[in-house]
């Protein structure tokens, strides 16, 4: 079985930064066969992939409160196991182990970084869009870390919501 | 628009922090940023905010009671960015003196910039954590002065890139 996102060009869009209210609202589980889902899914790819160092967008990110999102880890020094570039609809975390803390920035908070704790192995079910397909994806250290950081933009989550304390959040230093 | 700095110290209790901010906020004084802590028991509060005079914020914490407060107007910074690499200097070992006086002029001799520091004395255990931007390729020179430094104060030390990942 494979992942890999395979669908049509799509659009850059303008990347949404908090505060804004789709960032902290609970996204809509979408219907993955539905043709302004695909769009969007192959939008949100567009966008990753011209925004440097970008490994994942979610929906929320360009300003629709649905649970998509797209992740690419590939060549990420910090990758383990990678499925390229693909994109998740309604994903769940189903199984989570190994726990590790990391700091980690977003797009959307851009001149923040926090350090999270996040599952260094993962077990997500989800659907692919256009096909409908549902998938299991098992995947561990950075692209685990990626999946959790989307699926949370999904339910309305930011990793603000998640620092391990008073101290752990730092005015990000690296541009890329 | 004054920009105003204040420091709040005093023993530790519940309400400090409230009490602060309430009575910044009924002067129309909005915090910008702000970091609080509790060092060795005393209640410690450093705080950038702005809109009232330094008079208005004297005078609206002027009531508040235990604590020793410190209000003066400063110059609005940029909020500027660190052109350097982030770094992460830890130190541990036996207490003594001049260790932080050791270590610092050893990062700054090196072009560093420290951004964030704790220092903890934890019985006979003292350790220092500092966040260091260091100017690009100062990294392994850096290390090998640190490492002589430790050596002389009896302390270990590391230091490690402060790596975060944009997702």
């Amino acid at each position: 079985m494979t992942i890999t996102w395979d669908g049509p060009e799509g659009n850059v869009l303008p990347v949404v930064s908090a505060p804004a209210t789709v960032l902290s609202s609970i996204g809509d589980e979408v219907d993955p066969a539905d043709p302004a889902i695909v769009q969007l899914a192959a939008d949100l790819v567009a966008t990753m992939r011209v925004s440097p160092g970008c490994v994942g967008l979610a929906a929320p990110q360009v300003g629709v409160g649905v649970q998509l999102f797209a992740v690419d880890v590939t060549g990420h020094p910090k990758a383990a196991t990678t499925h390229g570039t693909f994109v998740l609809c309604n994903a769940k975390v189903i199984e989570a182990s190994r726990w590790k803390a990391g700091r980690e920035g977003c797009m959307s908070v851009p001149d923040l970084t926090g350090d999270v704790k996040r599952a260094g192995r993962v077990v997500v079910a989800a659907t692919l869009p256009g096909s409908g397909e549902e998938v299991t994806v098992t995947t561990d250290a950075f692209e685990a870390r990626a999946l959790q950081h989307e699926i949370d933009h999904c339910a309305g989550k930011l990793f603000l919501d998640r620092v391990a304390g008073a101290h752990a959040i730092y005015q990000r230093k690296v541009y890329l | 628009m004054h920009e105003l700095a204040i420091t709040v110290i005093g023993p530790d209790r519940p309400s400090i922090v409230a009490n602060v901010a309430e009575a910044l906020a009924g002067v129309g004084a909005n915090l910008t940023d702000s970091t609080m802590t509790r060092l060795r028991g005393h209640f410690t509060m450093t705080l950038i905010c702005n809109g009232p005079s330094l008079v208005e914020a004297r005078e609206a914490l002027s009531p508040l009671e235990d604590v020793v407060i410190e209000v003066r107007e400063v110059a609005p910074e940029s909020d500027k960015k660190d052109n350097g690499e982030p770094y992460v200097v830890s130190v541990h070992g036996a207490d003594r003196l001049g260790i932080v006086a050791a270590v610092t002029r050893v990062v700054a001799v090196a072009g560093g910039n420290i951004t964030d520091l704790s220092t903890r004395l934890s019985g006979t255990l003292y350790v220092l954590i500092a966040e260091v931007d260091l100017p690009g390729g100062a990294a392994d020179e850096l290390a090998e002065q640190l490492a002589v430094a430790a050596a002389e104060l009896g302390v270990e030390v590391t230091l490690r890139r402060a790596e975060s990942e944009l997702l």
